[in-house]
């Protein structure tokens, strides 16, 4: 990927496209289709996480590479996973995309201006204005209650951070390759704060999302609760942790 | 000191430990959750006393420190399952990773030769 830095013309860089999957042989090729057509010069992994439909081989049979986890391990594990691959093959951004073709390709460069602009982590938002993507009920309100509290404790005004559409910079991956927490609610939530915690810049892109290829997400209230308790306490321990240290995994 | 000073000072104790060892990252919250609700209660406990007489006269215990202890003794249960639990799965995972590397070993001593 090229762009004009503020030292030199034009510096190359190393953009790599994490694709958590898991059972996604159905939808996978057009994403990664679109993925080549829109970001021909980008490199793509996709993390198999565990899958039992042939999701790797699918990948590999359209000429990307793919990691095997070898039971599931949940999205922060397969991005942790990611991560690591990104930093010992020496890439200088991971760019998270699903695996359901909610995210456009398209948005990536998006994400790079303002990653560009002094960013660490910038997250692609799907409540800021463009596309008409909506949750109504507890669920909307789930999600404002913790982009509010995430918002507050990190400083910056970030309207949608359970998005799974993310780019993190050369800093972000050395801290996320080694202490992304594969909890439940750690890649969104946790990552974040820990981000904040690490002294990186967080911003946001809004971008539009697309329909999901299957599957509703939840609109019961008990559930949205259950999920804003939980959220509460990962958040609660996430402010108190200590950013972790170097030398430990 | 009497007995409602000592378990304050009891229950806070385990409250303080639980809360540093998450901050110190030795603890996940998944494990530390039961403690920090264990502890937040017992520190309610402690501090009014009346509540636990109540309850366990509600429930029909002649004796609210039988409640208490049949309450302990519950969730002592549920923390030692919820542990065999885990310990279970972590032994099924840590095979199949041993199983991966050794196949990923073998194919590369193969594609060596």
């Amino acid at each position: 990927m090229r762009c004009v830095s503020e030292d030199g013309p034009v510096a190359h860089e190393r953009v790599l496209v994490v694709i958590p999957a898991w059972n996604e042989r159905d939808a996978l090729p057009s994403v990664l289709a679109e993925m080549r057509e829109a970001l021909p010069e980008v490199s793509v992994v996709v993390v198999d996480d565990g899958s039992v439909d042939g999701t790797a081989a699918v990948a590999e049979s359209l000429g990307v590479r793919a990691l095997r986890m070898p039971f599931n391990v949940g999205v922060g594990g397969a991005m942790r996973a990611g991560f690591l691959f990104a930093q010992r093959e020496g890439f200088d951004y991971v760019v998270q995309v699903d695996a359901d073709g909610q995210h456009n390709p398209a948005d990536v460069e998006r994400l790079l201006e303002v990653a560009h602009a002094g960013n660490d982590v910038v997250v692609g938002s799907r409540f800021s204005g463009v596309g008409d993507y909506t949750v109504r009920g507890p669920r909307m309100w789930a999600m404002r209650v913790l982009s509010w509290s995430v918002s507050s404790i990190a400083g910056t005004r970030l309207r949608d951070v359970t998005s799974g559409f993310r780019l993190s910079g050369p800093r972000a991956i050395e801290l996320f390759a080694r202490a992304y927490p594969p909890e439940y609610l750690g890649d969104t939530v946790e990552s974040l704060i820990l981000a904040h915690r690490a002294g990186l810049a967080i911003e946001q892109v809004p971008v539009a999302m697309r329909s999901r290829v299957a599957g509703t997400p939840s609109q019961n209230p008990f559930k949205s609760t259950l999920y804003l308790a939980r959220a509460g306490l990962v958040l609660a321990l996430a402010v108190l942790r200590e950013p972790p240290a170097k030398d430990r995994l | 000191m009497n007995i409602q000073w000592t378990s304050l000072v009891a229950a806070a104790l385990v409250l303080f430990v639980t809360i540093e060892l998450v901050r110190r990252r030795q603890l996940r919250e998944k494990y530390a959750a039961v403690w920090l609700v264990v502890s937040l209660l017992a520190v309610v406990l402690a501090l009014f006393p009346k509540v636990l007489t109540t309850v366990s006269t509600r429930l029909g215990f002649e004796v609210p420190t039988n409640f208490l202890f049949a309450v302990a003794g519950l969730i002592l249960l549920f923390v030692s399952m919820q542990l065999s639990l885990q310990v279970g799965r972590l032994e099924d995972r840590s095979q199949r990773l041993a199983e991966e590397v050794a196949l990923l070993k073998e194919k590369l001593h193969r594609d060596a030769d």
